[in-house]
Parts: structure tokens; C-alpha cells; sequence
């Protein structure tokens, strides 16, 4: 008969979930659970404590942070969209500094695992947020943002060439901490996302994240211009569900070794576990975030639930399994 | 304060002109609203392909004993979201998050204070009068709306204050015209202290600006564009200037709705101006 475990709801209810081992490796780093808040959808994490214990997750992911500060861009910034939503933010946020002396120390002090999400206008940035990074305890690893279509020059959406991929990668590799993994979180909107995962996993990213926003403008039809101040903006929720599950399962394929995080509309635990079958080892909730505060841990119970249901002993066991051949048993 | 999430149950659902006035049983949320909080509500049920919650301020909360705490909020149909909430019936559930933002601040002192509401804009004054009243404060109301039907709670500003404007840009009731056009008589026959506003950003702008010429402070309750309401979306931002007098972007969900009306840059709502704290250097913008 199947263990069971007890666990009390963000709710306050108190219910069972089934005894499978839900640790999550990710390069070198094990998780005590797979799900993650996704970057830009959990601010740094404070808000949503209010409505469940953040310790609880795999890890709380931050909204990506620059060097300077940051305004962004001009309202509107979000439009939504069936299934989802459009967003055109642009990077708001504190900068480097403010975010370490006061952010990542809350965390820290919080108790909560953290994986910070960077991004930067050229390399070099990326290179001086990773020396800034590199001696803080606080930080679980590193999600390299590559991939934000909100900026104002397309031709910085890195994740789009290998080349730009590769050296943001691998500078930010050599300035972390040995023992700290580097994800690199890639865009759909490319041709080939295999030959973009290759080139940075060849830079030295121990891992990927996948995927970022897609980029789509919404028309106002009553003034009969784009509703977003920035024009474009990233499209996310579960309208995009299936090509984040494609993404990940094109490159686990591909790169069988390589741990993947998977996000991309998850709203469920069984959205979670589509990626979790199609070779993410983890995931992260980002939009669903808006509709449901609560609903990073509700996923990781759903998930552990349907494990157990399934039959899986250990997360370890599921990732990737949609890829065994057709005479493999379930 | 700290905000909950709830699954509320429909109390009641009635008309009110051309508005809806939702009861909904929210314990834990309506024992700690004040005047100025809002309430954030799922739409469309739970496999809603709506994702994004709609915002709404407290018009009332009551405590009804054995049943818990008791939240309206009054609201009109403007897209596919309110239409959906607009059919929900007794006995129906809500996902409801609440209380949200930062409420009006009440002054110390029984001052005189005047309350602007635009269209339904003014539910979340009435509780809010009826707190002044209690610390002594003369309370007088300026309601306006594009026609009578817009209008909401006259009879009960009436009940609750020293005296009642109304304006309708039509002038199917009280003044033709908007409420810009009687408030600088009011307050100069009041000599108010403080003035509240609530409605459209058009309306807080003009009536932020009549108030500072006549040397009264301002509190206005904006409406912004929201998709989360909690403060991680980052999408219902505006510059407003800080005790320090830079100019940042700042989430209205949090730091507002509520903000002095001197302090937010009206005439530059829906743009990032260019003294604003890590506004884009070069030419073109994030």
C-alpha cells in the first residue's frame, strides 16, 4: 500500500498527498520539491508569503534584475489575451544593488531557497550581476535571462542567436560560483531552439529554462491602434502551453543529459506534469500566479498527487518519460 | 493587514441603476477592509480562459454574526469579466482576494471634508463619511456621471452629510456639467480641509488640481489597468512623486489606490517621464 503524507493547504485544510520522493536535481542542486514561482510572475517573493509559505517551493524565482535601476515601460503594459495575457513591463526593478541589500537578504532570511534571474543590456552586464552574485549564500542558481522580448532593441534578445547566447553564457558561468548552477532561459520565438540550447550548453550552462514570453501586439479596436504602450509585448498563460511542452521536448531529446526547467501556462499539476514527462526535471508557475496567488504549492501537491497516481515512486523517475519507445512498458 | 484568499459565497445580487451591487460572504477579508481598499476577484470560474482578476473597491462590509463577514462591491459591465460576474447568483461561489492597497488616511482633527465620486467611483466614500462623521468632521458630497441612471448613492450621500452636489453631463439630475464646475464653489464656501475623490482618471486629475488651488489636501482612489492586484504584475503603475521628490513608477495595488493627489504627475499617467527614477537613458525608450 502507498504511504501517505500529511500536509496542511495554503487554506489551512489539512490533506494527504501520496509518499513520492519529489526531489528535484537540477546540475548538482537538489530541490526538496520541483516547482518554482516563474521569473517576473512572484515579484521577489514577499507578496505571495502573505498567501502561502514560499519555503515551501523547490524555490522562489525573482523577477529578473538589471544592473541600474529601472523603470520600464509606459502603460498599458498587459492586455489579456484568451488564455492568457499579454505583457509589455520592460524590466522594471530596483537594480543590482537595492535587490541584494534588501530583496535577496529577505529571502535569505526568510529561509527560502532562491534562484535569481538576471538580465542585461550587453554581456558585459551580465558578466558584472554574476560578480555581483558570485560570494552570496543566498543563491541557489542562476536563471539567465536571455530571452525578455520586452526591450526596446530586438537585436539584444540574445536567445535569438547562438553566437550573443553563448557569450552572455558563458561569461556568466565563469563569474558564478563553482558550485552554482547557470540555467539559460530560452525563447521560443527561434527557428531552431535546439541549436540555441546547444550553443549554450556548450558555453557552460549547466541547465535550461524554457520558455520565455512569446511575442505578440494586441489592436485596440475602439482607438484602432496597438493597446500596449510598448507595442509588443510577451504573450504567456496557458495559451502557450504546447509549445513550451514542444521546447522542452525537442531538446530533451536532443540533449538527454541536461536538466530543463520547464514553464509555460502551467496552471495545474498536470500541466506540471506534461513537462515533467515531456524531460523537465522542474518547473516553474509564472501567469497562473495573477488568477491564483496560491497557486505555486497547490501545484506541487496536484503534482505529487498525480505521481503517486501514476504510479511513480520518485519525480526522478517521470522526467522524460513520454519519450520511452512505444514497445516500453508504462 | 494581511490579505486573504477566499471562496465567497453569493449572498445577494440586485441592480442598482445602471450598476450591480454584489454581496459576498468574505470572512477574513471584510473584518479588515477600510475605506479605500479593494477586493480582487477570479472571473469566469476555474478553468476560465478570463486569468486575469478584476479589481473592485468596497462599497460595505457587515459582520452578520454566525455567517462571517459580509463585502459588496458595486460594479458595471465593461467587458467579458464584469458580464460573467453580473450573472453569478445566491449561492454561487467567488474566488475573492482581499483586502488590497492602501486606504484613504483619516486626519486626526474633525476637519471639513469634501467627497468626489465619479459614476460608481463613489462606493468606497459612503463608509468612508460615515468614519469622518464619527470623529466629528463636516462631510460634504459632490456626486457626477454622464446621466441619472450613472449615478450612484445620492440618497445615501443625503443621509450622511451637510450637503449633497450633483452633476450629470446631460443634466437629467442636479447640475449640467461636471463636478469641476461646482467644487470650487463648495470648497470655497466650506473652506475644506481635505477633499477625497474617487473615479476616473480624468476626474482625480481635475479634481487634484482644484483642490490645490484652493489649498485643500487631496486623497484620490485611482483606477488603474490591474492583472494581479497583489503587487507582482507590475502592470498598474503610474509616476507619483515620493517624500524624497523623485519621481518613480509605483504599483497602484500597493502603494495605492489611494495617493495624495499632489504627489501623482496626472498629466504624465501613461507615460515614464524622463526624471523618473531609472527611466531610459538614450532616445527610445525600455
Amino acid at each position: 500500500m502507498t504511504r501517505l503524507t500529511r500536509v496542511i493547504t495554503p487554506e489551512s485544510a489539512e490533506i494527504t498527498l501520496p509518499d513520492v520522493d519529489m526531489s528535484a536535481r537540477l546540475a548538482g542542486v537538489t530541490l526538496p520539491n520541483p516547482v518554482m514561482t516563474a521569473s517576473g510572475c512572484a515579484g521577489y517573493g514577499r507578496e505571495l508569503d502573505q498567501f502561502f509559505d514560499i519555503t515551501a517551493l523547490g524555490a522562489v524565482v525573482t523577477k529578473s534584475i538589471m544592473l541600474q535601476p529601472r523603470s520600464g515601460r509606459p502603460t498599458p503594459r498587459m492586455a489579456e489575451t484568451p488564455g492568457g495575457m499579454l505583457n509589455s513591463i520592460g524590466l522594471q526593478g530596483p537594480g543590482i544593488e537595492e535587490f541584494v541589500d534588501r530583496d535577496l537578504r529577505w529571502l535569505e532570511e526568510r529561509g527560502a531557497r532562491v534562484v535569481v534571474s538576471i538580465a542585461g543590456g550587453s554581456a558585459d552586464e551580465y558578466v558584472r550581476l554574476a560578480q555581483r552574485l558570485r560570494h552570496s549564500s543566498a543563491v541557489t542558481a542562476i536563471e539567465v535571462n536571455i530571452s525578455c522580448p520586452n526591450v526596446e532593441n530586438r537585436g539584444l534578445v540574445f536567445a535569438c542567436d547562438p553566437v550573443a547566447s553563448s557569450v552572455v553564457v558563458e561569461g556568466v558561468r565563469r563569474n558564478s560560483a563553482p558550485g552554482t548552477p547557470v540555467f539559460a532561459k530560452l525563447s521560443p520565438d527561434v527557428t531552431d531552439i535546439v541549436a540555441i540550447a546547444r550553443a549554450c550548453v556548450d558555453a557552460g550552462a549547466d541547465g535550461l529554462s524554457m520558455i520565455n514570453t512569446l511575442l505578440g501586439v494586441v489592436i485596440d479596436t475602439e482607438t484602432m491602434r496597438p493597446h500596449l504602450g510598448g507595442v509588443t509585448g510577451g504573450l504567456s498563460g496557458p495559451a502557450i502551453r504546447p509549445v513550451a511542452v514542444r521546447a522542452v521536448w525537442q531538446v530533451h531529446q536532443a540533449l538527454p543529459d541536461i536538466p530543463i526547467i520547464g514553464m509555460g501556462g502551467i496552471r495545474t499539476g498536470a500541466d506540471a506534469f506534461e513537462f515533467i514527462l515531456a524531460g523537465a526535471s522542474a518547473v516553474e508557475v509564472g501567469t497562473t500566479v495573477f488568477n491564483d496567488p496560491s497557486a505555486p504549492l497547490r501545484v506541487a501537491y496536484e503534482l505529487q498527487r498525480l505521481l503517486g497516481t501514476r504510479g511513480f515512486a520518485s519525480l526522478d523517475d517521470a522526467v522524460g518519460h513520454a519519450h520511452r519507445s512505444a514497445d516500453q512498458p508504462t | 493587514m494581511t490579505p486573504v484568499q477566499t471562496r465567497g459565497e453569493v449572498l445577494s445580487m440586485r441592480r442598482v441603476g445602471q450598476y450591480h451591487q454584489l454581496t459576498l460572504v468574505a470572512p477574513g477579508v471584510a473584518e479588515q477592509v477600510r475605506p479605500g481598499h479593494f477586493v480582487a476577484i477570479a472571473v469566469g470560474g476555474e478553468t476560465s480562459a478570463h486569468l486575469l482578476r478584476r479589481a473592485f473597491s468596497v462599497y460595505r462590509t457587515q459582520d452578520r454574526g454566525v455567517y462571517g463577514g459580509t463585502v459588496d462591491i458595486v460594479f458595471a459591465e465593461h467587458g467579458a469579466g464584469t458580464r460573467w460576474l453580473s450573472h453569478v447568483r445566491q449561492h454561487d461561489v467567488v474566488d475573492v482576494v482581499g483586502p488590497l492597497g492602501k486606504p484613504f488616511a483619516l486626519p486626526k482633527e474633525p476637519v471639513t471634508c469634501t467627497m468626489v465620486g465619479g459614476g460608481y467611483g463613489s462606493a468606497p466614500l459612503f463608509t468612508l463619511a460615515e468614519q469622518l462623521r464619527e470623529r466629528g468632521c463636516r462631510v460634504d458630497f459632490v456626486l457626477g456621471a454622464a446621466t441619472e441612471s450613472r449615478l450612484f448613492g445620492v440618497l445615501e450621500a443625503k443621509r450622511m452629510s451637510q450637503s449633497v452636489a450633483v452633476t450629470t453631463e446631460d443634466g437629467s439630475l442636479g447640475d449640467r456639467g461636471r463636478v469641476t464646475d461646482v467644487l470650487p464653489g463648495l470648497l470655497e464656501r466650506t473652506g475644506a480641509d481635505v477633499v477625497y475623490a474617487c473615479g476616473p482618471m480624468g476626474m482625480l486629475s481635475a479634481v487634484a488640481d482644484v483642490a490645490a488651488r484652493f489649498g485643500a489636501h487631496s486623497q484620490c482612489a485611482v483606477e488603474e489597468a490591474m492583472a494581479c492586484g497583489i503587487g507582482v504584475c507590475m502592470t498598474c503603475v503610474l509616476p507619483v512623486v515620493g517624500d524624497d521628490g523623485v519621481t518613480r513608477m509605483v504599483r497602484s495595488c500597493v502603494d495605492g489606490p489611494v495617493f495624495r493627489g499632489d504627489r501623482v504627475r496626472w498629466s504624465d499617467v501613461g507615460t515614464v517621464p524622463a526624471d523618473t527614477w531609472g527611466a531610459p537613458v538614450s532616445e527610445g525608450g525600455h
